[in-house]
């Protein structure tokens, strides 16, 4: 049982405050993934978690013992890291070996729990070998065999993905996966890269500035942003945004357009991903600036009311530069936010 | 954590050790330069540099250094230049032109010794080629040319290497991709050179001259041993004045004449190769 | 016309590389020959540009008084110094590489400070301080004098040496159950061993090489450069040149030793 708590928790670094105040909750064998841009303070947090970095405020709990004040070793901890730190001076075998042997497992387990690690990802074949003498790929698959072999109750990983390319990536991704879910481990996964995110997490927790912005399922994240940054920082291309002015009764004035919105009476912004529009009699009138055929659909940027718009049509349909479309958002996809608060309105 | 205390431990025996035979000794020396019979006094600068040799050693102390330096710089540019194209034999040849970084000043001047004594190989060479029936004795008070080129040619070769070291460090540090921008710009090697290598090469050039140039007034066994008493300069003459004077005030002065004497010439080389804030590489 | 240019411009290229490799090597040649020819053959005149192998000289050199004690006066002051400067300087070279902390900004100027210094007059006061600790004319107390001439560079180059290790590397031995202890000797240290190596080596030859600092502050117990310096005006040619020899031989093999590591050393070490 691995539950992580984290309480309360604050980093300075001199004047630069890092993290303000993080409360989080991780349940047992939950992937959770923290999501943002970089500077955001998502590995911060992993490294405050893993006994590299001291918080200067709050508690770290893992299966209801607090452990902020021990050092690595001692916090039930295994890592991956971004550049894999695969040790040049060791065998691939000597490597997964590793915390084993500081543990002074007898030499037979040792060997069991090499040869099993290893040929769970995919690597009995390079054990003789030395870090130099293996690919990324390779290198990833070690670092992540190692973090395995030490049967933790927490894996952190922080952007074990980000230097492989794009397709090694793609693979690792379903791979990791697959060997997380079946070792039963809590793992907390570092990335800036969403679509990483979505695929893999239980959870995302998406940070911005030094806060956990909305703690949520993927889908949710998606559907439901908390706020107008996670609107505008997931999906690809991200929400729109477009000015609301209160009709009152519940109706909202957007680009001339009536909608039925939130009961607050103040001005809004109105936000809808462009996947979620069609082309209909009526609706937004939006006039095409770029359009981009992306081969599944057709990526149309337009201005409405002189504002940035985009939206994402069916890629049978001809749309040229300067077209005049009438797009029809659909009502249940429509989001509010409140433009002081930046926060989601119901 | 004891973290925050670990590096403070870490340097502490360096900071002993450099308190103890570095300041400690430093602030000794400048006590004893600037007192006479335990009163402060100016009287042992006043007799170092009024004494005869003073002029001169300081005169022959620096006309080395300018000869020596800029020479120096040149070849160990020109040395950097070539090996960093060098494609095979590189490792080959720059051990042979780093050889002489490990050679003391008292081999390189015994070397050079072997070259221009009387019996030596410069004047073997000339009677080879006919150019002189009898050896002459190219190191004595007749011949004060010889001794200065003589000296100035131990010091170049000696003391390149290390100039060569860092410039050569130094340019392996300038990514490529700005040669071939400014080629695809159109600029000559000659440009190349003068307006990617030169600016981007300043820190380097900047530790390397600093190096030199103290060491270039600290110049001692290799004048000992091609000039003797012939050609002297400031750290001779302290040396005589420790030994063979037996006056420690003498030579304590003239130790803090040389320190001012390179602090001096350290700040000019670093006011005149400031890297601008935000311009390195 | 082109192809002229280039192909002469490369066989000037060539030339000069040769010459400047001939530069470095021909004197160390002329020494050579006067090392390996009788000491009759080295007063004599005019000079034979082939060795004639004799060990005369040398022979001369080994029984000449005093020498073979400075010969191994030298090898233990240098010695002393190579293991006191890694020893002391090492920890700084890793703090430096591996924390910020306050007052790092002046530890690095103290460390440039001593580089900036003519160090070697700082024998003269020394001379007195040992003489009332009783460390005068000993090796030890000249090894303490090398050791701060060789400490900057030490501290340095390590502090370069130990940058070239990145922290993940230690990190993740301390999530693999390490303490900072046994990260270091498990992980730092089987691949910084090298390059320390090196760098010993590089403190080996400053002190081998020092001239002034060894001939102030020994008298009875001289080094083999002190110990020349003082017989330069008395001693015949030929223990000169078997003397310059013998102090050539172990830098030419030491600086093939560390070549590898001689410009990542100065290459950080520049700022």
């Amino acid at each position: 049982m691995a539950v992580i708590e984290i309480k309360n928790v604050a980093k300075r670094f001199g004047e630069y405050q890092a993290l303000h105040d993080i409360n989080l909750t991780i349940a047992d064998q939950e992937f959770m993934v923290l999501l943002g841009a970089s500077g955001c303070g998502k590995s911060t947090l992993l490294r405050i978690i893993a006994g590299l970095e001291t918080a200067t405020e709050g508690e770290v709990w893992i299966g209801g013992k607090r452990i902020d004040h021990l050092p690595p070793k001692d916090r039930g901890i295994a890592m991956v890291f971004q550049n894999y730190a695969v040790f040049p001076h060791l065998t691939v075998f000597e490597n997964i070996g590793f915390g084993l042997r500081m543990q002074k497992l007898p030499n037979d387990e040792v060997t069991r729990r090499v040869e099993r690690t290893a040929g769970l990802m995919h690597i009995d074949q390079l054990l003789k070998r030395y870090s130099g003498e293996l690919s990324g790929g390779q290198r990833q698959r070690v670092a992540v065999a190692r973090a395995l072999a030490m049967e933790p109750d927490v894996i952190l990983m922080d952007e074990p993905l980000s230097n492989l390319d794009a397709l090694l990536r793609m693979e690792m991704r379903a791979e990791l996966k697959g060997v997380l879910a079946e070792s039963n481990t809590t793992a907390i996964y570092v990335t800036h890269d969403q679509v990483e995110a979505m695929s893999m997490a239980d959870r995302i927790s998406v940070m911005h500035e030094g806060r956990i912005v909305q703690a949520a399922s993927p889908i949710d994240v998606y559907r439901d942003p908390a706020e107008r940054f996670v609107a505008g920082f997931i999906g690809n291309p991200p929400m729109n945004f477009l000015d609301a002015t209160p009709q009152g009764a519940g109706q909202f004035l957007v680009a001339g357009q009536s909608f039925a919105g939130p009961s607050a009476n103040k001005p809004l912004e109105f936000a809808i991903r462009p996947e979620d529009m069609t082309l209909s009699e009526t609706g937004l009138t939006a006039t095409a600036k770029v359009v981009e055929p992306l081969g599944a659909h057709l990526l149309v940027t337009c201005e409405v009311e002189g504002k940035l718009f985009r939206a994402v049509l069916d890629s049978d349909l001809r749309v040229s530069m300067g077209d005049t479309l009438t797009l029809a958002p659909m009502q249940d996809r429509i989001r509010w936010f409140d433009p002081d608060t930046q926060i989601a309105v119901k | 954590m004891n973290a925050r205390y670990l590096p403070y431990l870490l340097i502490l025996p360096v900071t002993l050790f450099l308190c103890l035979f570095f300041l400690y000794p430093f602030i000794l020396v400048a006590q004893q330069a600037f007192s006479v019979d335990g009163g402060w006094s100016l009287k042992n600068f006043e007799d170092v540099i009024g004494y005869w040799k003073f002029p001169i050693s300081f005169q022959n102390t620096m006309l080395l250094a300018a000869a020596v330096v800029p020479v120096q710089l040149a070849l160990a540019l020109l040395m950097a230049t070539m090996v960093n194209r060098m494609k095979k034999g590189r490792d080959l040849i720059l051990y042979v032109w780093t050889i002489p970084l490990g050679i003391s000043d008292l081999a390189a001047g015994i070397i050079w010794l072997a070259i221009f004594e009387q019996s030596g190989f410069l004047n073997s060479m000339m009677q080879a080629v006919g150019a002189i029936d009898r050896p002459t004795n190219f190191l004595s008070y007749q011949n004060p040319g010889i001794v200065f080129l003589a000296i100035a040619l131990a010091e170049i070769w000696r003391a390149t290497a290390i100039m060569l070291v860092i410039l050569v460090a130094g340019i392996g540090l300038i990514p490529k991709e700005y040669y071939e921008a400014a080629e695809v710009f159109g600029a000559s090697p000659w440009k190349r050179f003068t307006r990617v290598t030169l600016p981007l090469l300043r820190p380097s050039l900047q530790t390397a001259l600093v190096l030199r140039v103290i060491l270039a007034f600290e110049i001692f066994a290799v004048v000992a041993a091609l000039g003797g008493t012939l050609f002297p300069v400031l750290m001779g003459e302290t040396y005589a004045y420790q030994f063979d004077l037996l006056n420690n005030g003498a030579a304590a002065a003239m130790a803090l004449i040389i320190l001012a004497i390179s602090i001096a010439f350290t700040l000019i080389i670093m006011r005149a190769l400031r890297v601008p804030k935000g311009a390195t590489i | 016309m082109n192809a002229q240019t280039q192909s002469s411009g490369r066989f000037l290229y060539t030339a000069s590389v040769i010459l400047l490799c001939a530069w470095v090597i021909v004197p160390l040649y002329f020494l050579l020959i006067n090392t390996l020819s009788s000491p009759d053959t080295v007063n004599s005149f005019p000079k034979s540009f082939v060795p004639e192998f004799d060990l005369g000289s040398l022979q001369f050199f080994a029984g000449f008084a005093g020498m073979l004690t400075a010969l191994k006066n030298s090898i233990l002051v240098a010695g002393m110094t190579m293991i006191m400067s890694i020893l002391i300087g090492a920890p700084a070279g890793y703090a430096l590489s591996r924390f910020d902390f306050p007052g790092k900004g002046l530890f690095r100027l103290l460390i440039l400070l001593t580089r900036a210094f003519p160090l070697p007059l700082l024998a003269l006061p020394l001379a007195v301080m040992f003489i009332r600790t009783g460390l005068d004319d000993t090796v030890f107390g000249l090894a303490l004098v090398h050791t701060t001439l060789a400490i900057p560079f030490s501290v340095l180059i390590t502090f370069s040496l130990f940058s070239g290790i990145p922290l993940e590397l230690e990190e993740a031995a301390w999530t693999l159950g390490c303490t900072r202890l046994t990260a270091f000797t498990k992980v730092v240290l089987p691949l910084i061993l090298p390059g320390i190596t090196a760098s010993a080596i590089f403190a080996f030859v400053i002190s081998w090489n020092e001239v002034f600092a060894a001939a102030v502050l020994t008298i009875e117990n001289r080094t083999l450069t002190a110990f020349l310096l003082q017989n330069l005006d008395t001693s015949p040619l030929h223990l000169k040149f078997a003397g310059g020899f013998i102090l050539v031989v172990p830098a030419l093999i030491f600086i093939f030793a560390v070549r590898k590591y001689l410009f990542a050393m100065w290459g950080i070490a520049n700022r």
